[in-house]
């Protein structure tokens, strides 16, 4: 694990880079890292999250600032400019169950060929899809998902990367940590070695590449 | 009594102590308002957490203890949080014994619509696929009526949420079930007569051989 300025970590980030973020509705998002984006203007971006926030939270401020060329969420319905830039056809928006859309993300980061779901079977998502029967049942297979970047929010986060979150600001976060070639963290707290005890570590410090320093 | 709190308290008879169950935003949150005294429910928001307790005063809003509509809630003694893939193994996998949705359609043979009505609002289905695919039980809660226009119809025009049935279908005239596959009245609002309830209803639906009235 790097630490490093805020700045710089999105520096890393090129125009057109895919990202997956966490968050549901805001909670859970790490928040510098959306400003940062916005401030150095970055462009054509493709966002993998739960949703797209709400107008000037979380990720509402990548849309907002039109950043954004391609979502895969579940969930657009708080963010009225998210469904406003989709029907005048400025942003690409791929709708995916929750429940499946996790699931891409931890088959993308468990290093599976998919997963198999009865989610969605007979409407608008098996639309395309290969239908798998095992033992007499259904499931649609759901290919896995990655990303260039995930932007991870944690709570307490040590000197080695190891990362804790805290109550409903977990949502997507540590599954997305396993499912990009480059993790980048944003934590409320980053504290010695030690003080999260190993039971209690939700993200182990290898998966994580960079952790966002205090300004 | 108004519309929503006589739904949300016929729904309310459908919870029994210690089951999990998961309310969607609008109408199911007030469920949890009519829980009998002395029943325990775990109630379960999809973000990621088993407990959630009330709305939370501003002064105490914490901003990482939210339900799945965003806003800041409280979680009772006993809660646990959780990703969202644990989230989903929950709501998919059979441990959710009952999850009560709103609806903007559900026909005669209990299909449910409720995440699009295209070229108007597009919000997305976010978890409601997986909640009507995977609980052990589905209620939904709507009103009977949209602008004069029965929700309750014979086949679903919108884009459907599941191809499985829901269970119960719960208004503020009545409440529908399913068996065999085919809409039955097998309740009544306080003061509404089977003949009001057939009145606003577009779908073909049948009586059961004995009504009852709601017991709210």
């Amino acid at each position: 694990m790097k630490n490093i300025p805020l700045q710089q970590a999105v520096e890393m980030i090129p125009n057109g880079a895919s990202l997956m973020i966490g968050g549901f509705m805001g909670c859970g998002t790490p928040e510098p890292l959306m400003d940062e984006l916005v401030r150095q203007n970055k462009r054509e971006l493709t966002v993998i999250a739960n949703d797209t926030g709400l107008p000037g939270v979380g990720i509402g401020k990548l849309v907002e600032a039109k950043l954004l060329r391609r979502v895969v969420v579940s969930h657009i319905g708080l963010n009225p400019e998210t469904q406003k830039q989709m029907i005048e056809g400025q942003l690409q928006v791929e709708l995916v169950p929750q429940g499946t859309l996790i699931e891409r993300i931890r088959a993308g980061g468990a290093g599976l060929g998919g997963i198999l779901t009865p989610t969605g079977l007979g409407t608008v998502v098996e639309e395309g899809k290969q239908k798998v029967c095992v033992d007499g049942r259904d499931y649609l297979l759901e290919k896995p998902l990655r990303a260039d970047y995930a932007l991870v929010h944690a709570f307490i986060c040590d000197y080695l990367g190891n990362l804790a979150y805290v109550l409903t600001a977990r949502n997507f976060n540590p599954v997305i940590a396993t499912a990009a070639d480059t993790v980048v963290v944003q934590s409320e707290h980053i504290v010695p070695v030690g003080l999260i005890a190993p039971d209690h570590v939700v993200t182990p410090a290898p998966l994580v590449d960079y952790v966002i320093g205090k300004d | 009594m108004d519309a929503q709190t006589i739904i949300a308290r016929r729904i309310a008879l459908e919870l029994h102590d210690g089951m999990l169950v998961n309310l969607g935003i609008g109408i199911p949150t007030l469920v949890a308002n009519f829980v009998p005294p002395g029943m325990h429910v775990f109630f379960q928001s999809e973000n990621g957490l088993i407990g959630t307790g009330p709305v939370s005063e501003p002064a105490t809003a914490l901003a990482w203890l939210t339900d799945a509509g965003g806003r800041p809630v409280t979680a009772l003694p006993g809660a646990c949080a959780f990703d969202s893939a644990m989230s989903f193994a929950l709501i998919r996998g059979g441990h959710l014994d009952l999850t009560v949705l709103g609806g903007l359609q559900v026909d005669q043979q209990g299909r449910l619509a409720n995440w699009m009505i295209p070229g108007k609002m597009v919000p997305g289905m976010g978890g409601a696929m997986d909640l009507v695919i995977g609980a052990k039980r589905v209620v939904v809660a709507m009103q009977h009526t949209a602008k004069g226009k029965s929700k309750v119809v014979k086949q679903v025009s919108l884009p459907l949420t599941s191809a499985r049935p829901v269970h119960l279908v719960v208004t503020e005239l009545a409440v529908i079930a399913f068996p065999e596959g085919r809409a039955t009245l097998v309740e009544t609002a306080p003061d509404v007569s089977i003949d009001q309830v057939l009145a606003a209803t577009e779908a073909h639906i049948l009586v059961a051989d004995e009504v009852s009235q709601m017991a709210i």
